[in-house]
C-alpha cells in the first residue's frame, strides 16, 4: 500500500520510479545525451559501433579483446582468464536493464581501452550494434 | 606430450594432496563475502577472502583500484564503503609486506609462496597453463571463499583455460 502511494507519488511528481530498464531506454538517454554533446548529431549507427568495439584506439585492447567479436557469445577477461557473459541482450536478456551497472562498466571499460570516457555517440551506436546482434546472427 | 601433461597432473595431484595435509594458512575463520565485494571485485576474479592480504595491502589496493594490475576497476564511494569494512575487518594479521612496502598481489606473499611450494613452477607455465590469480581452477570452491582440500581438485587435461 505504502509503496503504491510512493510510486502515485513519485509519478505525480514526474519522477520516474526506479525500475528495471529495457536496452530501448539506454538507447534514448544516449540519444538525449547525443544532442546535448552535439547538435548536429544525426542518430546511432550499428556498423559504426561495430567497427568501434572491434578497434584498439592506440592501446593494447579493444573491447573484443575481452567481449570477442561476436556479442552473443560468451568472452573471458584477457588478464585473469574469468568468464564474461554475452553483451548482446538477445543473447543475455540481463544485459542493459540496471542503470548504475551500464554507468559502471561503460566508465570502466572506456577507461580501460580508450583512456577516456566514451562520449554518449560511441555507446549509442555500441548498443545499437548489441541491439541488432540478435539470435538471427550478429551484423 | 599428452602423456607429459597426464604425468605433471598426477604428481601435482600427490603434491597438492600432501601439501594440504597441513593445516591451511588460507582457513582461518571465515567471514561472509559481502554481497557489494561479489560483485564489484568477484565479476573479474574470485573474490579473494581477505584474510590472504593484511590490513595495510587491502588499503594500498583499495587505493588504487581506479588503475588496478592495468585495468579501471574503481568502485562508486558509497558501494565500497561494505569492501573495505569487509577487507580491514577480515585481514590477514600477519604482515604481507616486502621491506615494508605492502604486496598487492597475492602469489608474491610468502604463506602463497609456501602453500603451494609442491606445485611445480612448470604447473604454472605449460601453454595453456592455468594463471595463478585463478584460484578456482583447482580450488573448487573459492567463489564461495572456501579453500579446503575437500574441494581441491587440479583441472583434467583441457579443462584449463
Amino acid at each position: 500500500m505504502r509503496s503504491t502511494i510512493l510510486v502515485a507519488a513519485a509519478l505525480a511528481l514526474g519522477v520516474a520510479p526506479a525500475r528495471a530498464e529495457r536496452p530501448a531506454d539506454f538507447k534514448a538517454a544516449f540519444a538525449a545525451e547525443a544532442r546535448r554533446e552535439d547538435p548536429a548529431f544525426a542518430g546511432f549507427s550499428a556498423v559504426r559501433g561495430k567497427l568501434f568495439f572491434g578497434a584498439t584506439h592506440g592501446g593494447d585492447w579493444s573491447c573484443a579483446s575481452c567481449h570477442t567479436n561476436d556479442p552473443r557469445a560468451a568472452g573471458e577477461h584477457v588478464v585473469t582468464g574469468k568468464r564474461i557473459e554475452p553483451l548482446a541482450p538477445a543473447a543475455n536478456p540481463e544485459r542493459f536493464t540496471r542503470p548504475a551497472s551500464v554507468e559502471k562498466w561503460f566508465k570502466r571499460n572506456c577507461n580501460d581501452v580508450l583512456k577516456q570516457p566514451c562520449t554518449a555517440q560511441q555507446k549509442g551506436d555500441v548498443l545499437a550494434w548489441l541491439m541488432t546482434s540478435g539470435a538471427g546472427g550478429a551484423r | 606430450m599428452k602423456a607429459r601433461i597426464r604425468t605433471l597432473i598426477v604428481s601435482n595431484a600427490v603434491a597438492v594432496a600432501a601439501l594440504t595435509a597441513s593445516a591451511s594458512a588460507a582457513e582461518s575463520p571465515r567471514a561472509p563475502l559481502p554481497p557489494a565485494y561479489v560483485e564489484e571485485c568477484g565479476c573479474c576474479h574470485v573474490a579473494f577472502p581477505g584474510r590472504m592480504l593484511d590490513a595495510a595491502s587491502w588499503r594500498a589496493v583499495i587505493a588504487g583500484l581506479e588503475q588496478h594490475f592495468g585495468v579501471d576497476a574503481s568502485v562508486d564511494p558509497k558501494t565500497l564503503e561494505p569492501i573495505r569494512a569487509y577487507l580491514a575487518s577480515t585481514a590477514r594479521s600477519r604482515p604481507t609486506t616486502t621491506n615494508g612496502i605492502p604486496l598487492l598481489r597475492i602469489t608474491e606473499t610468502r604463506w602463497f609462496g609456501h602453500e603451494h611450494d609442491e606445485v611445480p613452477g612448470r604447473f604454472w607455465k605449460e601453454p595453456g597453463a592455468v594463471k595463478q590469480s585463478d584460484c578456482a581452477a583447482c580450488h573448487r570452491s573459492a567463489a564461495q571463499g572456501s579453500y579446503s582440500e575437500r574441494s581441491l581438485r587440479l583441472p583434467e587435461k583441457g579443462e584449463a583455460k
